[in-house]
């Protein structure tokens, strides 16, 4: 699976950090999202999942390989 | 337009575009006014009307300013992608600089802007703490209400959201020091946005009159409050210590309490009218579907059986009552029609809004557009059930947040809010409509809208819960 995300649409919230730190974090000036994995393992498919669909800017999509 | 201003705006975006064609234009309209007078009296109608005559773009005018109005979820999209340096938020709306007063958000320069309304108390960390805050407001609200008794779904909710919003954008110590004063006060403030504004936000006309005296008043307010903060000299480690901390090199105060006023009245607008309007329709909405509501109570009670917190559930999944939020909020967004000024010409396939002229989506034809929303006119929160979601399937077309870059920052703020309020009230309350059905209804004289009144409901408190 891949992550991907619309920087469009990313305000920074952090939303995906909280529900998957392996994966995002968000950057110093805490307005955009930085995707730290961007083909997470299998094990973080939840949390990853989680990010996904709690995002308030619906600015993040899981892409099946 | 002159030659002149042709060729600045092709000279921005050259070769592109080269000169598409103009939107076409709406019928009716006063020589002067142009669709003013129909945007006060009967905006849906009107803008419901523009999309049927004109397709994807259609141009209105506000008294001498072309508005063009973007529909269906392509021509959405592109309004809601475009840099804030093509298409901008503050020049659109001039009815809210005499709210905000000078320096204040939409008159500060766009970087300032950013900057304010990344607030941080929005961060998904602040979230429990909100939660709670939330909980315990709505408690106290309906602490006097007695065994039974009627409400008025505006003024209560107007309060509430005064209280909410105060504690957790600018500090606890803040809201104890308010008074329900300050709640009506405000309530005047949001009365002086008429559309009229576009001619001229100072026309001496009863509302505009009414707003700024509200505004002097709440300056007033700030001021007791910091007086007397600046008397006992005890420190309370909110926004307003923060802010009247700051002080120049030469040691005077770095903000005025009108200045201090005007951030407040900023950081309260965008997530008070809007928040109070969505939680007085999802109840009246929830009443007119009692099957429904019967299921959203029987989902609270289970979670709560336990004796859990409302800050806990708030932040997690209720889907049944979140699905009633999102189905009220698509059939009657806080926000009918959302603007931006262009500032260099914005194409969208053969056509050109030339620089200059306004922009606009609306959120209350958008929801409601039958490509979207199967059955648009029909309250059904299942839309949004797992399999269908269908906010989700057209994130450009349910835009009662808006989208995109500038999508409301305090929606997941307002799910939250809405949530704990709800936990509350239907766990505490039965509540039944007082007038026919359809005489609940907005009042859309105002730019900001807001439930006319009369919009009374009756209660009665459930009976309190055997504790296991």
């Amino acid at each position: 699976m891949r992550v991907r995300v619309d920087l469009d649409l990313c305000q920074g919230h952090g939303t995906c950090a909280e529900e998957a730190p392996e994966v995002f974090a968000v950057d110093e000036k805490g307005s955009k999202v930085i995707v730290r994995m961007e083909r997470p393992p299998e094990a973080l498919r939840a949390k990853v999942k989680s990010a996904v669909r709690f995002c308030p800017t619906r600015a993040l999509s899981l892409i099946e390989d | 337009m002159t030659a002149a201003d042709a060729t600045a705006g092709a000279a921005t975006d050259p070769g592109v575009h080269p000169g598409g064609a103009p939107p076409r234009r709406v019928s009716g309209g006063l020589p002067v006014l142009g669709h003013l007078l129909e945007l006060r009296r009967q905006p849906i109608e009107l803008l419901s009307r523009a999309h049927a005559e004109c397709g994807e773009l259609a141009e209105l005018r506000l008294a001498r300013l072309p508005l063009v109005m973007l529909y269906g979820e392509e021509a959405q999209e592109a309004f809601f992608r475009a840099p804030e340096e093509q298409l901008d938020q503050a020049a659109a709306y001039p009815f809210m600089k005499p709210i905000f007063g000078e320096g204040v958000v939409f008159d500060a320069p766009p970087e300032r802007r950013k900057e304010a309304l990344r607030n941080q108390s929005l961060r998904d960390k602040q979230m429990r703490g909100h939660a709670e805050v939330i909980a315990h407001e709505t408690e106290r609200m309906v602490e006097g209400m007695g065994q039974q008794g009627e409400i008025d779904l505006l003024d209560f909710f107007a309060e509430l959201t005064i209280y909410t919003s105060s504690a957790c954008l600018i500090g606890k110590p803040f809201r104890e020091e308010l008074t329900p004063e300050f709640a009506s006060v405000y309530h005047d403030l949001e009365r002086g946005t008429d559309a009229i504004a576009y001619v001229n936000p100072h026309l001496p006309i009863p509302s505009f009159r009414k707003r700024d005296r509200a505004r002097r008043r709440l300056v007033e307010l700030v001021t007791e409050i910091m007086e007397a903060r600046k008397r006992s000299g005890q420190a309370k480690g909110d926004l307003l210590d923060i802010l009247m901390r700051v002080h120049h090199d030469d040691g005077r105060p770095r903000f005025s309490a009108d200045e201090i006023t005007g951030m407040f009245i900023s950081m309260m607008f965008a997530g008070h009218h809007t928040t109070s309007g969505t939680a007085a329709w999802t109840l009246i909405e929830l009443l007119r579907h009692p099957e429904y509501r019967a299921s959203v109570v029987i989902e609270l009670d289970q979670l709560y059986a336990d004796g859990s917190e409302v800050s806990y559930h708030a932040l997690r999944e209720i889907p049944r009552l979140e699905n009633a939020i999102k189905e009220t909020l698509r059939l009657h967004p806080p926000l009918i029609v959302l603007m931006r000024k262009v500032l260099y010409d914005f194409h969208y396939k053969g056509w050109t809004v030339a620089t200059g002229k306004l922009v606009g989506t609306s959120p209350a034809v958008s929801n409601r557009l039958p490509e979207c929303f199967p059955d648009p006119e029909r309250f059904d929160p299942t839309r949004y059930a797992e399999g269908r979601e269908e906010d989700r399937l057209h994130p450009f077309g349910w835009i009662p947040f808006g989208a995109g870059r500038h999508r409301c920052v305090g929606a997941a703020f307002a799910m939250i809010q809405l949530k704990a309020i709800f936990s509350v009230l239907l766990e505490r309350f039965e509540f039944d409509l007082t007038q026919p059905s359809e005489t609940y209804r907005n009042d859309h004289s105002k730019m900001v809208v807001q439930l006319a009144q009369p919009c009374r409901v009756r209660y009665r408190r459930r009976p309190a819960k055997v504790q296991a």
